[in-house]
C-alpha cells in the first residue's frame, strides 16, 4: 500500500502499465492459456478423496446375487416393450407391485416448438412409472432415486431389468433409512423433466403432466443407469448437467471407490485412466479428457438423464455401461453389487452431500482440479479487459448499444416465431427453417449496426469510439466474470476467443484483416470449432460437410434445450454475448 | 443425545431423592418387579388412609429399577416438604411370593379405591401380506388423584405417573412415540393414530394458574420418565389448538388455555423408550401379553408406535363419579418381505420370537383377537389353532369379526401349554386400499428462498361429504405468506367455515393454522400456502444443518361416515381397541389422521466459512489498517530545492546573530 500512497511510485506504476500495456496483455493471455493447459498435468492436480464421513468410514457389504434373473426380467421387459410399442405400463406396474413396491404412474405430454429431427419427435406423449420402496420405520422425509430410461429400440432393456432386480433385492432388506424410488422414464429427458416438475410441483417449461400420487420426501441423491448389453467392459460416469452444473464431487468419489473395491473398469468421458503422466502421451490423454469435460460443460446441456436433477439441488450422475472389444467383461451381478454398495452408502448419509466440491474439472477419474486452481487461468484472461479501457469521454453511445441488443432479441425470438413463414416460402423443414433463420439473423447483424449507427448519430468522433470501447470492455468483463462463476468452461471458452479481439480492436487497425479475425472469433464460429474439436477429442473426426450438419443440429438442440428444460446457454449467447460482440464490431467500423 | 437423556434421568432422580425420605433395605433389589410391588401394597392396604403419614421407609421398590440403584447410592436423604410427599407409600415389604401367588392376593382391595387391569392384543392381517399387532393395556383406578385428598397408596397404577398427574394437576395426558409412518393406503386405519416422532398433548385442571410454567416442568419430568428428548419442547413448538384436540375423557373443560400440544418429529424411538414404558405395566415384561414385547423383534418392523393415554372416565353408566384410566398402547406392523423367510405365513413366534403361556395374573381380562372379517370362509388365510370363540365389534365405522383367544382359560393353551397362533396366507398379494379418508403433504418448489406447502386430503366416499379439522403447526423459520392460502376442491374454491390462525413470532412461537373444512364426496381437497425460508443466526443451526429442518405432521381430525351404526354406549364389555375415541353419534365415527412430516432445507452458510472469514479479515485489517495508518501519520512536504552556497553561509551567519534565516 505504500506503493499506492506514494505519489511518485504510483505514477511510476501507472506509467509502466500504460507503456507496457500491450505486452502485459499478451503475457497475461499466454499465461492464462498456459495455466489452463497446465491444469491437466498430474503433479498440479489433487487426488480425489472422500470428504463425507458418513460415507467414508462405514463399511458396507454387497450381496446382490441375482444378475442373471435381472437380465431375464430385462428380456421380458423388452418383449413387452415391443408388444406395447412403447412403455409397457401395465406390465411394469404389475412387476413392481409384485416386488412389494408402492407403484404410481404419471402421464405427460409436450408439443415441441419445432420438430426435433435428431430424435424424430414433435408431439411427445408418454408415461412414467415409478415404484417407491418405503423404508421401514422412516417417516417419508428422505428419498433416493434410481432411474432407468425406457428407450426406443433395443436400448437400455438391461438397465430396466437390473433396476427391477435391485428393487426386489432391496425390498427384502431391513436397513433402509431412506425411501428408494425406482423410476422408469419414457422419452428420456422429457419424461424426466415431467417427473421432476411433478414431484416438486413446479412448472418451468410449460409441460402438461398429471400430478404425482406418491412421494418420498426430499430427494437426497439420484443415479441414472444406462445399460444396453448383458456384460460390460467398463462403466462410464457422466456428470455434466443442465447449464453446466455438476454434482458434488463426493458422488464421483463414491463411484470411483466402489469401482476400485469391486474391480470394475471405470472411465470418465469414455477415456480409461493412464498412469504414465510423465510422458507426452499421458499428458495429452489427461488434457483431452479435461478438454472434453470443458466442452461438454460449456454446452450447458444435460448429458444424461441425471442432468435435470441438479436444478433441484439433488446430487445426481449417470452411469453408462460400455461394451467394447476388450476381453475382460463384467457381468450384471457385479454391476448390481456396485449399485447396491453405492445405495447403501448413500443410505447412510446423515446430511445432503455438501462436504466436497461443487466446482471442479476432472482430467481423470482419480484426479480433480478445484475452483481455486482453475480460476486464476480465467482471471489472467479477464484482467486484460480491465487493463485496456481508454480514457472516458461524454458522447452518447446509447444508439449502438440499443441496436446491438435489439439484434440479440431478434436472434432470440425470431427463429421460432418465423418458422412457419420460412417453411411456406422456402423448401426446408421446420427444423432447418429455425436454424437457418437463426444463422441468417446472426449474419444480418454484421451489416446492421454500423450502417444504422452512421445513419442515426451522424459522424462518429474519436472520443465516441473510446467511450463505446470502454463500455463494451467493462460489459464483457462483467459478463464473462459472472458466466465463469456459474459455468467455468463456458466462461473460459468465451474469454479465450472474445478477450483478444476486445483488447486490440480499434477503428485504426487494418479493416479487412481485423474483420476476418473478428468473424472467426465470433461466438458462432467458436461453436463451429467446438463441434469439430469435440468430435476430434471423441476420436470420431468428421468431414467439413458432416461437421456443418452437426453444427446445424447443435444449434437446433440448443434452442430445444432452452424450450424443453430451461437451459440458459442459448439466451445467454443471443441476448448478451452476441450483442457484446456486435459492439466491438461497431468499433471496428467506426467512422 | 444419549448422554443428554442420561442427564435427564439423573436430574429426575435427584429430584425424587431429595424430596423423599428414603430408607433402603439391604435387599431392595429383590423387589423390583411390579408383581411383588403390588403384593406389598396389598399387604399395607389398611394403613394407607393415615392422614398425615410420617416419613416412612420406601421399602417397596420403585417402579423403575435403575432408579433404585441410584437411590441406594444416594443413601439416606432428608425430606423437605415438597409436593411429592403427597404420594408417599408407607409400608414395609414382608412377603415375596412368586407369580402364581399373586393371583390370590388380587382379590384383596383397599376400602376406598378399586383398580382393574385388562390386557388385549389385536392382530389384523393386512391385505399386503403384512401383519398388524396392536397391544392395549388398560388400568382403571376408581380414584381422584387431583382432588383434595392425598392419595398415597398405589396398587396397579404406576406410581411414577400418578405422582406426575398429582403434582402438575394434569387432567388428561396423551403421549406417543412413533417410529415410522402409518401407510393408510396399504394398511387402512390404525386403532390409535399417532404421528412420526413424539407427540404430547395435555389438558391441565382449571385450577392451574401458570400453565406455561407447569407445562415446561411437566415436559422435563416426562422426558426423564420416558428417556426421551421431550425436554426440547419449548414455546417454539408448543401450540394451543382451539378445536382439534378436545378432551377424550369426561369433563366439560373446553377452554383451550389449559391445553398444550407439541410434537417432536425428529425424535427417534428405540429400546431406551420401550423399557420405561414396559415398566409402567403391572406385570412388567414378566407375564401375560407383555412377554411378547421384546425389543429385538419390535424394532425389526416397519412401524412401531407406543403410547400412554391418561384420562378421566365414568365409573358407572350414570357418570356420578369418575375414575382414572391409563391406557398403554403399542402398535407394530411386521413386513412380509423383510421377515426373510419367503413364506407367506405369520405366527406369534415369527413375529415376537416368543409364544404365550399365561395371562398376566393381575389382569381381570386377557385376550387375543384376530381380525377374521376379510376371511369368513377361510379363503384368504387359515388360522391354527382354531378357536370357537367369535366376537363382533364395530370399529372404525365397520363391523368386524374376530376370533378370540381368552388367555385366562387354561384350555386356550392346549396340551403344549403354549399358544402360538399360525396364520397362513392362501391368496396372493392384494392391491392398494381405497380408504375413505387419506392425505398427503409435501413441499413444492425449488431453491432456498421460497417454497409452498401442499396438503392434499382425499375423500373417497362416493356420495357423502364430511367435515374435517385441519391443524398445522409450522415453525417460525418458515415464514408463511398467509395471504397465499388457498383451499380448492374439484377445481373450485372451498371456503373453510372456521379458521383459527395464530402468526408466529420469531424465536418464540410457531404458526398455528386450524381450519374446519367440508370435504365434498369423491374429491381431493388441496390446501396450499407459500412460505419464505428464514436465515437463522449462526448459533441457531443444528449440528447437521444440511440435513434440513423438520416441520411436524399436520393433524386431520375427521368425522367419517360410518358404514354401520356405531355403538354409542360405552359398555365395559366392549373390546378395548374399539373404545378409544368416544362416540357420540351412530352415523359417523371420529378418527385422526397424521400427514407426513416435512424436511425442509434452509439456506445454510458454509460452516467452514469462519475459517475463511478470519483469514480474510486479518489480511484486510493488516493491509488496510497499515496503509491508512501510514497515510494518517506521515507528513507530506514539498521538497524545496537546496539553496545555493552563498545563501547557506548567509543563513549560518544570520542564525548566529539571532535573526530569522532568509
Amino acid at each position: 500500500m505504500g506503493l499506492l500512497s506514494d505519489p511518485n511510485r504510483r505514477r511510476a506504476l501507472i506509467g509502466m502499465l500504460t507503456r507496457l500495456n500491450a505486452p502485459i496483455c499478451v503475457v497475461c493471455y499466454m499465461a492464462g492459456v498456459a495455466w489452463f493447459m497446465g491444469l491437466a498435468f498430474e503433479p498440479f492436480t489433487l487426488r480425489t478423496y472422500m470428504s463425507e464421513n458418513a460415507m467414508g468410514s462405514t463399511m458396507v457389504e454387497e450381496h446382490f446375487p441375482a444378475g442373471e434373473r435381472a437380465l431375464d426380467t430385462g428380456r421380458e421387459f423388452a418383449a413387452h416393450k415391443k408388444k406395447a410399442g412403447g412403455m409397457p405400463v401395465d406390465w411394469l406396474v404389475r412387476t413392481m407391485q409384485s416386488r412389494g413396491l408402492e407403484v404410481f404412474t404419471q402421464r405427460f405430454s409436450r408439443k415441441l416448438p419445432f420438430p426435433d429431427e435428431n430424435k424424430e419427435r414433435y408431439m411427445v406423449k408418454g408415461t412414467n412409472v415409478y415404484g417407491i420402496l418405503r423404508a421401514p420405520r422412516a417417516p417419508r422425509t428422505e428419498a433416493l432415486v434410481l432411474s432407468a430410461p425406457c428407450s426406443p429400440g433395443n436400448d437400455n432393456n438391461q438397465a430396466v431389468g437390473l433396476l427391477l432386480g435391485l428393487a426386489q433385492y432391496f425390498r427384502s432388506q431391513i436397513y433402509w433409512a431412506k425411501d428408494i424410488i425406482f423410476l422408469v422414464n419414457e422419452h428420456d429427458l422429457i419424461g424426466m423433466q415431467a417427473w421432476l416438475e411433478g414431484y416438486h410441483h413446479t412448472n418451468t417449461t410449460g409441460m402438461d403432466w398429471s400430478p404425482l400420487q406418491g412421494r418420498g420426501g426430499s430427494i437426497q441423491a439420484a443415479l441414472c443407469l444406462e445399460l444396453s448389453s448383458d456384460v460390460v467392459t467398463s462403466l462410464d460416469l457422466v456428470l455434466e448437467g443442465l447449464n453446466g452444473q455438476l454434482p458434488n464431487l463426493d458422488l464421483v468419489n463414491l463411484f470411483y471407490a466402489f469401482c476400485q473395491k469391486i474391480g470394475v473398469l471405470c472411465t470418465i468421458q469414455g477415456k480409461l485412466p493412464r498412469n504414465d503422466w510423465d510422458t507426452p502421451w499421458g499428458y495429452s490423454h489427461a488434457a483431452k479428457t479435461m478438454l472434453m469435460m470443458v466442452l461438454k460443460q460449456a454446452s450447458g446441456r444435460p448429458w444424461g438423464d441425471h442432468g435435470l436433477f441438479l436444478r433441484y439441488h439433488i446430487e445426481a450422475a449417470s452411469i453408462k455401461g460400455i461394451n467394447s472389444f476388450r476381453p475382460y467383461k463384467t457381468d450384471a451381478t457385479t454391476v448390481g453389487r456396485l449399485m447396491e454398495g453405492m445405495y447403501r452408502k448413500l443410505n447412510n448419509l446423515l446430511e445432503r452431500l455438501h462436504q466436497s466440491y461443487f466446482f471442479y474439472l476432472m482430467p481423470s477419474l482419480s484426479r480433480f482440479v478445484s475452483i481455486g486452481y482453475y480460476m486464476p487461468a480465467f482471471g489472467l484472461l479477464a484482467v486484460i479487459l480491465l487493463l485496456r479501457p481508454s480514457s472516458p469521454g461524454v458522447l452518447s453511445i446509447l444508439t449502438p448499444l440499443v441496436i446491438s441488443h435489439l439484434t440479440g432479441v431478434a436472434l432470440y425470438t425470431l427463429p421460432i416465431l418465423s418458422q412457419e413463414i420460412a417453411v411456406e416460402h422456402f423448401p426446408v423443414s421446420e427444423t432447418e427453417a429455425v436454424v437457418l433463420t437463426a444463422i441468417a439473423i446472426y449474419t444480418a447483424g454484421l451489416a446492421l449496426p454500423h450502417n444504422t449507427h452512421r445513419l442515426l448519430s451522424g459522424e462518429g468522433t474519436e472520443q465516441g469510439w473510446k467511450v463505446l470501447k470502454l463500455v463494451a470492455v467493462l460489459y464483457l468483463a462483467v459478463l464473462l466474470g459472472c458466466t465463469a462463476l456459474i459455468n467455468f468452461s463456458l466462461g473460459f471458452i468465451l474469454a479465450l476467443t472474445l478477450v483478444p479481439l476486445a483488447a486490440f480492436i480499434t477503428p485504426h487497425v487494418h479493416r479487412t484483416l481485423a474483420a476476418f479475425v473478428m468473424v472467426v472469433l465470433s461466438p458462432g464460429f467458436t461453436l463451429l470449432f467446438a463441434v469439430y474439436f469435440f468430435q476430434d477429442l471423441q476420436e470420431t473426426p468428421v468431414s467439413v460437410q458432416e461437421g456443418w450438419m452437426l453444427f446445424l443440429s447443435v444449434i437446433s438442440q440448443g434452442i430445444l434445450d432452452h424450450a424443453l428444460y430451461g437451459s440458459l446457454v442459448y439466451p445467454l449467447v443471443a441476448l448478451l454475448v452476441y450483442p457484446c460482440w456486435l459492439l466491438f464490431w461497431n468499433i471496428l467500423f467506426w467512422k | 443425545m444419549a448422554a443428554y437423556r442420561c442427564e435427564c434421568v439423573g436430574l429426575l432422580l435427584f429430584m425424587l431423592c431429595t424430596s423423599f425420605t428414603v430408607h433402603i433395605d439391604a435387599d431392595v433389589h429383590d423387589y423390583t418387579t411390579q408383581v411383588t410391588d403390588t403384593e406389598s401394597d396389598v399387604a399395607d392396604a389398611e394403613s394407607v388412609l393415615v392422614p398425615d403419614p410420617p416419613p416412612a421407609p420406601l421399602g417397596t421398590g420403585g417402579k423403575q429399577s435403575p432408579q433404585e440403584e441410584v437411590v441406594v447410592e444416594a443413601e439416606v436423604v432428608e425430606a423437605e416438604d415438597g409436593p411429592w410427599e403427597a404420594t408417599e407409600v408407607r409400608g414395609e415389604v414382608d412377603d415375596v411370593g412368586d407369580d402364581g401367588d399373586a393371583n390370590d392376593h388380587r382379590v384383596v382391595d383397599g376400602p376406598s379405591s378399586t383398580d382393574d387391569f385388562k390386557e388385549e392384543l389385536v392382530i389384523r392381517p393386512l391385505s399386503s401380506g403384512d401383519i398388524y399387532a396392536s397391544f392395549q393395556f388398560r388400568t382403571v383406578w376408581d380414584t381422584d388423584l387431583t382432588g383434595d385428598q392425598k392419595v398415597s397408596h398405589y396398587r396397579l397404577f404406576p406410581k411414577s405417573l400418578g405422582q406426575v398427574i398429582t403434582k402438575f394437576s394434569v387432567r388428561e395426558l396423551h403421549i406417543s412415540f412413533t417410529q415410522g409412518y402409518w401407510r393408510t393406503m396399504q394398511w387402512g386405519q390404525p386403532y390409535q393414530p399417532s404421528p412420526p416422532g413424539a407427540e404430547l398433548w395435555v389438558w391441565f385442571q382449571d385450577t392451574v394458574t401458570d400453565v406455561d410454567g407447569t407445562w415446561k416442568e411437566l415436559t422435563n419430568v416426562l422426558s426423564g420418565i420416558f428417556c426421551a428428548s421431550l425436554n426440547f419442547i419449548d414455546s417454539t413448538n408448543t401450540v394451543q389448538p382451539s378445536a382439534s384436540f378436545k378432551p377424550l375423557g369426561v369433563g366439560n373443560v373446553t377452554d383451550h388455555r389449559f391445553l398444550r400440544y407439541a410434537t417432536l418429529p425428529r425424535e427417534i424411538v428405540c429400546t431406551e423408550n420401550l423399557t420405561p414404558w414396559k415398566k409402567l405395566l403391572p406385570c412388567g415384561s414378566k407375564a401375560g401379553l407383555s412377554v411378547l414385547l421384546k425389543s429385538e423383534k419390535l424394532f425389526h418392523s416397519t412401524f412401531h408406535s407406543q403410547a400412554v393415554h391418561v384420562r378421566p372416565v365414568c365409573q358407572d353408566p350414570q357418570c356420578r363419579t369418575t375414575s382414572l384410566e391409563l391406557r398403554q398402547t403399542l402398535n407394530v406392523v411386521f413386513d412380509l418381505h423383510t421377515s426373510g423367510q419367503g413364506k407367506r405365513e405369520w405366527s406369534l413366534f415369527k413375529m415376537f420370537s416368543r409364544t404365550l403361556t399365561e395371562a398376566c395374573p393381575l389382569a381381570s381380562s386377557s385376550k387375543v383377537y384376530i381380525d377374521m372379517t376379510d376371511n369368513p370362509q377361510g379363503e384368504q388365510f387359515e388360522l391354527s389353532p382354531a378357536t370357537p370363540l367369535l366376537s363382533q365389534a364395530v370399529v372404525l365405522g365397520d363391523r368386524r369379526t374376530y376370533s378370540v383367544y381368552d388367555l385366562t382359560q387354561q384350555g386356550t393353551f392346549g396340551s403344549t401349554r403354549s399358544l402360538n397362533m399360525l396364520l397362513r396366507w392362501k391368496s396372493a398379494e392384494g392391491n392398494m386400499l381405497r380408504p375413505l379418508l387419506h392425505s398427503e403433504r409435501y413441499v413444492a418448489g425449488y431453491g432456498l428462498q421460497t417454497g409452498e406447502i401442499h396438503t392434499l386430503m382425499y375423500n373417497n366416499h362416493p356420495y357423502r361429504a364430511f367435515p374435517v379439522l385441519l391443524l398445522s403447526t409450522v415453525p417460525w423459520y418458515l415464514r408463511l405468506y398467509i395471504h397465499t392460502l388457498t383451499v380448492t376442491s374439484k377445481g373450485k374454491d372451498n371456503k373453510p367455515s372456521y379458521i383459527h390462525y395464530q402468526p408466529s413470532k420469531d424465536r418464540e412461537r410457531p404458526h398455528l393454522l386450524e381450519m374446519l373444512l367440508q370435504l365434498p364426496p369423491n374429491s381431493v381437497t388441496e390446501v396450499t400456502v407459500e412460505f419464505e425460508r428464514a436465515l437463522l443466526k449462526w448459533t441457531e443451526y443444528t449440528p447437521d444443518p444440511n440435513h434440513g429442518f423438520y416441520v411436524g405432521s399436520s393433524v386431520i381430525s375427521a368425522l367419517v361416515p360410518s358404514v354401520v351404526a356405531m355403538d354409542t354406549d360405552s359398555s365395559p364389555e366392549r373390546p378395548l381397541f374399539s373404545s378409544f375415541f368416544p362416540c357420540k353419534e351412530e352415523a359417523s365415527y371420529f378418527t385422526r389422521l397424521y400427514t407426513e412430516p416435512l424436511l425442509v432445507n434452509l439456506p445454510t452458510p458454509d460452516f467452514s466459512m469462519p475459517y475463511n472469514v478470519i483469514c480474510l479479515t486479518c489480511t484486510v485489517v493488516a493491509v488496510g489498517y497499515g496503509s491508512l495508518y501510514n497515510l494518517l501519520t506521515r507528513t507530506f512536504q514539498v521538497e524545496e530545492p537546496s539553496p545555493g552556497l552563498a545563501k547557506r553561509i548567509a543563513n549560518v551567519i544570520r542564525r548566529m546573530r539571532g535573526v530569522a534565516p532568509l
